[in-house]
Order: C-alpha cells, then structure tokens, then sequence
C-alpha cells in the first residue's frame, strides 16, 4: 500500500518537472519548478531524510524559486530554441534516462552502506543526529569548503557589477501597492523568524535540523524585512556585512586547525566535541544566512 | 517492484528530462531550471541508495553529501541567474547604464 | 484507535477543502474570486489538518509546534492574498461581471 503513495509521488513529481520543462510562460515555468521542489522535499521524508527535505524545501524550492523569478524580472522571457532537433534531443534525454536507469535496477540490495560505521562513532561525535555529525564531524571539512564554494559564488556575483556599482548596493525592486501589510507581516515575523532559525541550529544535534537550514530561514527573514522596507541592503564594502559572511568559515577553519594540536586536522576531541560543534554550526549560520541573502540580492548596480 | 526503485527510476527519469530541457532551450533561465532538475534527479538516486536496505536505518553519508550538493547547486544557480541579468543589461545597451550611474536611480 | 479514526476523518475533511479551494482556482473567473476560494478554503483545509496531526500525536510540543505552523501559514497567505489583490487592483485588472468588490 505504501508502494502506491511512492509511485504516484514519484508521477507527479515526474509530470511537474515535464511541465516546467515545456511550459512557454517563464512565469509558470518557474511556479511549477517550486512545486516540483516542494514534492522532492516529500520523497526525502519517504527516503528518511528529514535533513534533506528541508533543505531541499528552503534551498532547493524556496530560495531558488525567488532567484529565478528575481531574473524573471530583469530579463526578457524567449521560448528560442537551440540547433538540436527536438526528435535527437528526446532520443538523447531518453537514452540517458533508460542507461542511468538499467545501471540502477541492477543494483543488489545485499550490502549495507555506512550506516554501521556511523553509528559506532556517533557517540563520540558529540552529536545526536548522525547526518550532523557526517556533516559537522566526520566530513567536516567537506563542509568548510562547500560554505567557502558558497563565497566564491557571492564574489563571483559581485564580480559582475557594472563600473559604477561596484562596492554599491544591490537593490530590491518596491513598487509594490500594499507595502503597510508587508511591513507589518515583515514586523511580525522578523522575531519569529529568527528564534525559528536559532532553534533549527540548536534541534540539529539530536533532531533534523541544522547550519544551512537555519541559515536559509534567518536569510528568508532578512530578505523579506528588505522588501517590506524595514531595512535596506547593505552596500556590499559594508565591513559588517563581510565580517559576517566570513566568520562562519574563518572560524570553522581555526576550530579545525586546533585539532592539529590533538592529533589530526579537524579532528574534535570527543568531551568538547559536542559544544564545540554546536558553536560551530551557530556562527556558521549567520555566515549562511548572510550569504545565501546576498546571493539572492544579486549584483549591485548603483554606487553606494 | 521496491519503493527504493521507484525513486531511483524517478532520479533517472528526472536526468532525462533535465537534459532534454538544456539542450533544447535557448533561454539562460529555462537551461537553470534544467540544470537544477539534473542535479536533483541524481540526487533522488543518490538519497535512494542511502535508503538502500529496508528495515535498517538510512545511510546519513550520502544524505549529508545530497545537503552539500543542493547548497553548491543553488550557489551556481544564483551566479548563472546573476550572469544572465548583467548580459541582459549589458544587451540593452551601455547607454542606458550611463544615465543610471549619472542620476544614481537605483 | 478511536482517535486515530478521528485524526484519519479530519485530515480527510481537510483534505476536501483543500480539493474546493483547488477547484475555485482552475474555475472562478478572476483573481479576485479565484484568490478568495484560495485562501479561504486552504486555510481551513490546513486547520482540520493540523487538527486531525495534534489529535494523532498526542505530544505537548508536536502540537505547539504544530499551532504555530497552522498560524504562520495563515498569516503568510493574508498577506500574500492582500499584496495581490492590491497588484490586481493598481495595475487595473478588471473584475468578472458578476463579481463585485
């Protein structure tokens, strides 16, 4: 019975992602791209991955939904076509579908994956929750270098700025009627927002939960103070601003570098594990959190 | 036929369909979305093998790599979205951008 | 397991106002009605949901949490309804002839 609820999921999921693909309004194409995020996010709770769904719902749905509409509004919609013909380019799409797909099915469910590994270590990880601790512990570094691919990204957006805006401000587009029930929604749910995202980070140790979920959360805030005009974008010199975009990493970094002294980089010795990940993951939130906001902000075009 | 084959037969699906979105079409918006449901369907397979025994506990290894590749994949989306705006404006001509930056309009 | 029937009845009934709300948004003629039938009838589809989750957990916290949930995606739809509205109305969407304001 539980099969049916799978297949017809994984159909839906299957038929939204078609239609955004084909839609010729951006527009719909875009709103269906959200949706699509939204029911991958259900698969993950089927696949008991809780961490992953809501990253994928905030991340993957949420902040990627409001970057595409963002370019939406910046640049013509075109339903152009490139050279290939449709016919070779569903043979190909098809052909590579049914290749990664025959090499899946053949797949034996005999071995175990990590799982055992984890969990014999869990304990000494510090952490409660194992997808934390593979995140925060045993690859850590991974995770220093994914929030480091993070400000490459940012300096990269920044990078494009033309000759006037650089070190300016990016801005957010207001002409919008209704901005007192923004204001007061943004008034409402800033606090709220914020204790919702601290709350994420500190439930991450033993529940689903985490940096970069929170991080998206205390983001999502912020962006949204800046449209109902509660607070305007920071010039990006702003040396707050880049303080916090890169303690989290910088600090991550130093921790890591400590455990040289005990023995192996990034390494936590285990009674301080759990604390020091904990401060970790927090400092490590704000940094995402203003990261992902400025991603999203995009490149500034007006002098400061 | 198992739940675990569902999804990865989805993740395969969604490949195709991704491809097929970024080969044919021109636009630098419609090819992100693609991009994205390329990433995500391979990220479908992978969090199926994760899930790969029944009964036991799911591998956090793979989950945590998925979480790593949802963050990169939203990092490029938002430099390729930040690239199509600037040659937008950039197409639009360096004229227009001058009397921005003169008047300072935001 | 009475109460497991009960949680089961009001998802269900949640669920049904939630396939009304759907049905108003592909066949009300305007944004106007069309936003009315969306929030007024997600909204309480979401509340018997939740109604029928508090009743099928049992857990202090689950249903807190849960509350908040159900109030924060209220207020969110509020807003989201009026900021469209308003859109509607400034960049002089018309009505449908037989919807008045």
């Amino acid at each position: 019975m539980t099969h049916a609820f799978d297949i017809l999921l994984c159909l839906m999921i299957l038929a939204v992602s078609g239609a955004a693909i084909m839609g010729r309004d951006l527009f719909v194409s875009i709103a269906l791209f959200v949706i699509y995020g939204l029911l991958l996010a259900i698969a993950w709770v089927r696949l008991d991955a809780i961490d992953v769904a809501l990253a994928e719902a905030a991340i993957g749905a949420g902040l990627s939904g409001i970057l595409l509409l963002r370019g939406l509004s910046e640049v013509r919609d075109s339903t152009a076509k490139r050279a290939l013909r449709a016919p070779l380019t569903i043979l190909l799409g098809t052909s590579v579908a049914a290749a990664v797909g025959w090499a899946v099915s053949d797949l034996v469910e005999r071995e175990l994956g990590l799982q055992q590994r984890v969990g014999e270590h869990l304990a000494a990880s510090g952490v409660a929750n194992p997808v934390t601790a593979v995140l925060l512990n045993f690859r850590g570094w991974d995770t220093l270098l994914e929030s480091i691919v993070l400000l490459a990204a940012l300096a990269g957006v920044w990078a494009v700025s033309p000759g006037r805006g650089a070190l300016g401000r990016p801005h957010v587009h207001r002409h919008l009627a209704g901005e007192d029930v923004l204001s007061t929604f943004g008034r409402f749910l800033a606090p709220l927002g914020f204790v919702v995202g601290a709350y994420v980070v500190w439930t991450g140790s033993s529940a689903p939960g985490g940096a970069f979920q929170a991080g998206t959360v205390l983001a999502a805030v912020w962006l949204l103070t800046m449209m109902a005009k509660l607070s305007s974008p920071p010039a990006i010199s702003d040396l707050r601003l880049r303080t916090a975009l890169i303690i989290g990493p910088l600090l991550f970094l130093a921790v890591g570098s400590t455990g040289l002294l005990a023995g192996a980089f990034f390494s936590f010795p285990a009674p301080h594990a759990g604390v020091m990940i904990v401060a970790i993951e927090l400092v490590l939130a704000v940094s995402i959190a203003a990261t992902l906001a400025m991603l999203v902000l995009g490149t500034p075009r007006s002098a400061p | 036929m198992s739940s675990i084959l569902v999804y990865s037969l989805t993740g395969a699906a969604l490949i195709g369909i991704g491809i097929y979105g970024f080969v044919r079409s021109a636009h630098l918006l419609r090819r992100l979305i693609a991009f994205n449901i390329v990433g995500s369907g391979v990220f479908l397979l992978f969090g199926a093998f994760a899930r790969r025994i029944s009964g036991a506990e799911a591998d956090p290894v793979p989950q945590a790599i998925i979480i790593t590749g949802i963050v990169v994949a939203f990092a490029a989306t938002a430099l390729g979205a930040a690239l199509a705006i600037a040659l937008e404006h950039k197409r639009r001509g360096a004229s227009v951008e001058e009397v921005e930056g003169e008047e300072g309009n935001a | 397991m009475i109460l497991d029937g009960a949680a089961a009845m009001l998802i269900l009934v949640g669920l049904f106002f939630f396939t009304a709300g759907t049905v108003g948004l592909l066949r009300f003629p305007d944004v106007h009605s069309r936003l009315h039938a969306l929030t007024k009838a997600d909204n309480l589809g979401l509340g018997f949901i939740v109604l029928g989750a508090a009743i099928h957990l049992r857990d202090g916290w689950a249903i807190a949490k849960l509350i908040l949930l159900w109030g924060l995606a209220v207020a969110a739809a509020g807003a989201v309804a009026q900021l469209i509205a308003r859109a509607a109305l400034a960049s002089g969407v018309e009505g449908d002839d037989d919807t008045r304001l």
